[in-house]
């Protein structure tokens, strides 16, 4: 049983920081700020959130883990608002063709 | 215990290199959200060396408040960048600044590495008699109980720092509302965020002000969790500052310094010193000193971001 825990933390973890890595390129190589606004996001979303799942396992109790899924939220409500406001802007300073 | 050493290298050679960074780019926005990412950097730092207070209070008002601060200032100089950029410095001048800085950072690293070894420590006294303040946070007993002074001193430059931002104000504003006002989208996603988050951000907030008694937290950190969410629905223009001549909102910048000085002075006859403590009444007075404080630090902190009075007083 514990084995198959420890599996399922490395596996979603690892698949987290792939979402990470890759979120990181496309914020670095793509061409303009909506699409890099979309590599951004995606790291944060699916990236912290595969992680919380793989740490799920691990904390002391169910209270903890309330608190990892709630700053998992937490992040999501502040990415997509964060990344909606500055694709206004970016759309509003330059109107689409 | 390669892992951790891992790291932490890694920790550091990213302070190093975004501190750098923030310093040599030209841009000041640049440099703003360098800075930004700083604070948040040595937040982490201050996890792992377990300092938790410590980290709180850096990922609060380092990477977060001074950040909103400075991005307001940059955005205000913005018009006169240019002509400053301008004007560069004589060589001289620069050499001058350039050994200045080299000779402070040289003598704090002197200072550093000449520490003695083990560092000199107040834990062991701190561990000794914090029983007596009935409190289980030692950072907590040291700020309100044992260097119970400096903490207020701290308070009162708070409300200092903010006298010399109403210092700003036109006089034909003196007593007006500060900032601009904010437009409100009712369907936009920033008056979403600031209906759905501020709920979760005061439940935070008070929380975090609570458990700083017992474990890391304290009335900064709430302060400012607090500070945050009024300023989201001022900026979503949900609600409106109010103007600076309103004594209710006086009255809860003094709170936190009057009532921290109100049960300071009490102790001398009481305890028989300042700031001292009845025997069994010390934790039910250091709350009551930190919610205090917990106001006055939410309102300055909200009040420093929106800066001096902009508009008259009329809604």
């Amino acid at each position: 049983m514990s084995l198959l825990l420890d599996v399922w933390t490395v596996a979603a973890v690892t698949a987290g920081l792939f979402f990470f890595l890759a979120g990181t390129v496309g914020l670095l190589r793509f061409p303009d700020t909506l699409t890099r606004l979309h590599a951004l996001t995606k790291a944060d979303n699916l990236g912290l959130g595969l992680v919380v799942l793989g740490l799920l396992p691990r904390v002391d109790g169910p209270l903890a883990g309330l608190k990892l899924i709630c700053v998992w939220l937490l992040a999501l409500l502040a990415g997509a608002t964060a990344s909606q406001l500055i694709a206004r802007l970016a759309r509003r300073a330059r109107p689409p063709a | 215990m390669i892992g951790g050493i891992f790291v932490d290298g890694g920790l550091l050679a990213m302070v190093v290199v975004v501190a750098v960074w923030t310093i040599l780019v030209r841009d000041s926005f640049a440099a703003v959200i360098g800075y930004a990412c700083y604070g948040l950097l040595l937040a982490f730092a201050w996890v792992r060396l377990a300092a938790i207070d410590a980290a709180l209070t850096e990922a609060a008002i380092g990477g977060g408040l001074t950040s909103v601060l400075l991005i307001r200032a940059v955005v205000r100089l913005r018009a006169t960048e240019a002509s400053a950029q301008a004007e560069t410095p004589g060589r001289l001048q620069r050499i001058l600044a350039a050994v200045l800085s080299a000779a402070v950072a040289g003598a704090l690293g002197v200072v550093v590495l000449g520490l003695p070894e083990p560092a000199p420590s107040l834990a062991p006294r701190v561990a000794e008699h914090i029983a007596s303040t009935g409190l289980g946070n030692a950072v907590t007993a040291v700020l309100l109980a044992f260097r119970a002074i400096d903490t207020l001193l701290e308070a009162v430059v708070l409300v200092y720092a903010l006298v010399a931002v109403w210092a700003l104000t036109p006089d034909r504003f003196w007593g007006g509302r500060p900032g601009p006002k904010y437009a409100v989208e009712p369907n936009g996603m920033l008056a979403y965020l600031a209906r759905l988050l501020p709920p979760l951000g005061i439940v935070v907030g008070i929380y975090v002000f609570w458990v700083g008694a017992d474990l890391p937290g304290g009335k900064f950190q709430a302060g400012t969790l607090l500070a945050a969410m009024w300023l989201l629905t001022i900026m979503a223009g949900l609600t409106d500052v109010p103007p600076i001549s309103r004594r209710l909102l006086r009255i809860a910048l003094a709170a936190g310094t009057v009532v921290f000085l109100a049960i300071g002075f009490a102790g001398v006859p009481l305890a028989g010193a300042f700031l001292a403590y009845p025997e069994g009444f010390a934790k039910p007075l250091i709350l009551l000193i930190e919610a205090a404080s917990m106001v006055s630090i939410a309102v300055t902190l909200g009040l420093l971001v929106v800066g001096p009075p902009e508009r008259s007083g009329a809604p």
